[in-house]
């Protein structure tokens, strides 16, 4: 039996590596891909571009629009000479906040009463928006305390209150946001590999024919499923590694955890994965139908993990249906492994109920195998 | 020879044969969409899904963010700290007095930030000394964490303020500046709106790029492709055709995703139906491009869907600005989007559906998308085999 087993998993191999550009897709475009997108995925805003509309032109107003200009956040402040102008910019998306300041700005602000200005964002960029909205707000804050601190310094004694704000980012002390992706791109192309790799085994034998040789072969359908599973889990185990290796020579990702215990968190999500891929695989009749099933249980399976949106910001009801999903545990453990130094004990929370999914779709795999081998 | 008959041998105009040959051979591909449930299901099922899961599942709004503020010693100046900490819908404030449970609430993810008012809060403040306030985050989550530290800063600073007044004589009300922020387009800054436009975007590169991918792919695997060369079929009329077939499919899908969007999920159309659908139409053949060109240059349906996946739908997703801002990319993944046309239909989508027809922006986006269109049509069409070998 071990013998047969081999010579398929030996079969399996070759069909994947002969071909040369087969092994280029398998190597190159997963490294390709985690580069590119662990630098675009950023959450942050900046090279942020600013319009203002200075009605008063006094002291007071220059001087908070300097402050705009020598934050980070804006990498351009351009001054306007009219209020239609505004909607020039916005409407372009040339600049992605106006300021309007008003004639009494300066005056309101000596006088000690509120003075006023007016922020306009553009709301197609709503995410992009709302951040900057909290950045202005800061910049206006702090210059409404220097005023204001000043003014009490010009009338009596100076008695200063200060206090400071100490702020400390745990397990990621930059606020990175590559080493939130990092890690969640580990697990979402070792989803793609595995999950194609699968889907496409049984399916592609089918359409071209090859699978009724199988058929007649002495393999038994166990048999069968076995040496398909474990290639891609190979390949896969290969793939998961060597950009969790890339993520720490390229990305400076730190390892708090131990290696091993990410090894065996990747095999055990692989095992889920690829057990999804046969059940696919069983289903699909084409190469298409295979490569389109994959692709629907990868969409809702990358966007319901945790990676874009936290899971505590879905509605009840969805958070509940993404416990069937694999990526998020998996996301739960890379992460936790990288960045926070989990151990066997915690990370046994997130891979039981891999283990299960796995045991599941495993077992549907090979129901399915022996019912449609006919 | 007996009983012949006088053979009519048509000779057709070859226009008309052209013509002819072109219609059976987009018949024959229509068919072939209509016989395999998953073309259908691409078409209709996976765009649904699609806008449902950006709907519910995207949501780059917070809500019901936890942190804990600990006050160590009651005074009068922290409860005052406290009461700054307004009430926000973002926010679930709550109130503790030691620190220790309360970090290892942190570290377990159960909380996402911790303010800590040390025990000598009140006294180094009547000090006029620095009095630290201490905001511990879990940089795991980069973006709450971000957006925790700003909410705690914007409150210390609101309160630091009425401090320094109180210190005064004046009993005019605080004079912090009032600024009244407007959202344009999108008021209420529902990330809805801003989401689901673009998502037509991906819904469109997944017909016209990944289907498409597999067309050719599949024809020269299974070996239909002989068979059709050997057919008075040009190369040229074989592309037509499929090229037809899957921009109707193609434009239904986004006439269907449009219409569910606007329709059901309530998102706002304010740009003219036909702009819309010609700003697609554009992008679709681009997409479609695309996916022929991988096809046929591959010829291997498992090569061509990696390709199609890694060239058209991932930037499509992660590098239009979609859900990663552009411009907070490093400069060089910066100036890799603008290779990339989902880019620019990105951008027209969200303008039509919430600014309207704003001809600045349309018209030279556009442009583009269809330089890129005839460039890899013009390449597909190069490159699509007439023989064998």
């Amino acid at each position: 039996m071990w013998h047969r087993i081999r010579s398929l998993i030996v079969k399996e191999m070759l069909a994947v590596f002969r071909d040369p550009r087969s092994r280029f897709v398998l190597v190159v475009p997963p490294l390709i891909q985690m580069v590119i997108f662990s630098f675009a995925a950023t959450q942050e805003v900046r090279n942020v571009r600013m319009v203002v509309f200075d009605q008063d032109g006094g002291i007071a107003a220059r001087e908070l629009i300097a402050r705009f200009a020598g934050s980070r956040t804006f990498t351009s402040v351009r001054l306007l000479h009219g209020q239609g102008e505004i909607r020039d910019a916005i409407d372009s998306e040339d600049a992605l906040l106006a300021m309007t300041i008003d004639p009494a700005f300066s005056r309101d602000l000596q006088a000690g009463r509120a003075p006023h200005l007016q922020l306009i964002l553009d709301g197609r960029r709503a995410n992009a928006a709302a951040v900057v909205l909290g950045y202005a707000n800061t910049i206006i804050s702090d210059f409404s305390r220097a005023a204001a601190a000043e003014r009490l310094a010009s009338t009596r004694r100076a008695r200063q209150t200060s206090s400071a704000i100490v702020s400390r980012a745990w397990f990621n002390p930059n606020l990175s946001s590559v080493w939130n992706t990092v890690p969640a791109l580990v697990g979402i192309l070792t989803t793609l590999i595995g999950l194609l790799i699968t889907a496409l085994s049984v399916a592609r034998e089918r359409e071209l024919g090859t699978f009724e040789q199988l058929l007649v072969s002495p393999l038994r359908p166990a048999e069968i499923l076995i040496g398909k599973t474990v290639p891609a889990l190979a390949l896969g185990f290969t793939e998961g590694m060597l950009m969790a290796t890339a993520g720490r020579l390229v990305f400076g990702l730190p390892m708090v955890g131990s290696m091993l215990l990410l090894a065996l968190s990747i095999l055990v999500f692989l095992l889920a994965i690829v057990g999804i891929g046969l059940v696919i695989s069983s289903i699909a009749k084409t190469q298409q139908q295979a490569i389109l099933g994959a692709f629907t249980f990868m969409v809702p399976g990358v966007l319901l993990s945790g990676f874009a949106t936290p899971i505590e910001n879905m509605p009840p009801w969805l958070a509940w249906v993404t416990c069937a999903n694999p990526l998020r545990y998996f996301l739960v453990l890379s992460k936790g492994i990288f960045l926070e130094g989990m151990d066997l004990r915690i990370a046994t929370m997130s891979l039981w109920p891999l283990l299960l999914i796995a045991a599941v779709t495993l077992g549907s795999a090979a129901w399915l195998f022996r019912h449609r081998m006919e | 020879m007996k009983g012949e008959t006088a053979q009519t041998v048509a000779v057709l105009d070859p226009a008309k044969a052209r013509l002819r040959r072109t219609l059976a051979l987009l018949r024959k591909e229509c068919i072939q969409i209509l016989r395999d449930p998953s073309s259908l299901i691409i078409a209709g099922a996976l765009p649904l899904l699609l806008l449902f899961l950006f709907s519910f599942g995207v949501s780059l709004d917070l809500n019901h963010v936890d942190i804990v503020v600990v006050i160590e010693r009651p005074s009068p100046q922290a409860s005052r700290f406290l009461e700054s900490f307004e009430a926000s819908r973002y926010f679930r404030v709550r109130i503790a007095h030691d620190r220790r449970d309360v970090e290892s609430q942190l570290v377990a993810g159960r909380l996402q930030g911790v303010v800590v008012l040390g025990s000598d809060f009140a006294v180094q403040l009547g000090r006029r000394e620095a009095a630290p306030v201490q905001v511990l985050v879990r940089g795991t989550d980069p973006n709450t964490a971000a957006l925790v530290q700003n909410y705690v800063q914007g409150a210390w600073a609101t309160w630091l303020t009425q401090e320094t007044l109180a210190k005064g004589e004046r009993a005019t009300a605080s004079a912090g500046v009032v600024n009244e922020p407007r959202f344009w387009f999108n008021p209420a800054l529902d990330s809805r709106s801003a989401l689901l436009p673009g998502s037509v975007a991906v819904i469109m590169t997944l017909i016209g790029t990944l289907l498409t991918a597999l067309v050719i792919a599949r024809e020269w695997e299974r070996g239909t492709m002989e068979a059709l060369l050997a057919t008075p079929a040009t190369r040229g009329e074989i592309l037509f055709a499929k090229f037809v077939a899957y921009f109707a499919l193609g434009m239904a899908a986004m006439a269907l995703s449009v219409a569910v969007a606007h329709l059901v999920l309530g998102v706002p159309l304010r740009g003219s139906l036909w702009v819309l659908a010609v700003v697609s139409g554009v992008f679709l053949c681009y997409a479609l491009g695309l996916g022929l060109l991988i096809s046929t240059v591959t010829a291997s349906q498992f090569v061509a869907s990696q390709l199609a996946l890694i060239a058209g739908f991932l930037p499509a997703f992660l590098l239009s600005g979609l859900i990663f801002e552009t411009n907070s990319m490093p400069w060089p993944i910066r100036y890799l989007t603008y290779a990339f046309p989902p880019r620019y239909f990105v951008t027209d989508l969200q303008t039509l559906f919430l600014a309207g027809d704003v001809w600045r922006v349309l018209v030279p986006n556009t442009l583009v998308m269809a330089l890129f269109a005839a460039v890899f049509l013009a390449l597909t069409a190069w490159k699509t085999k007439g023989r064998l070998e």
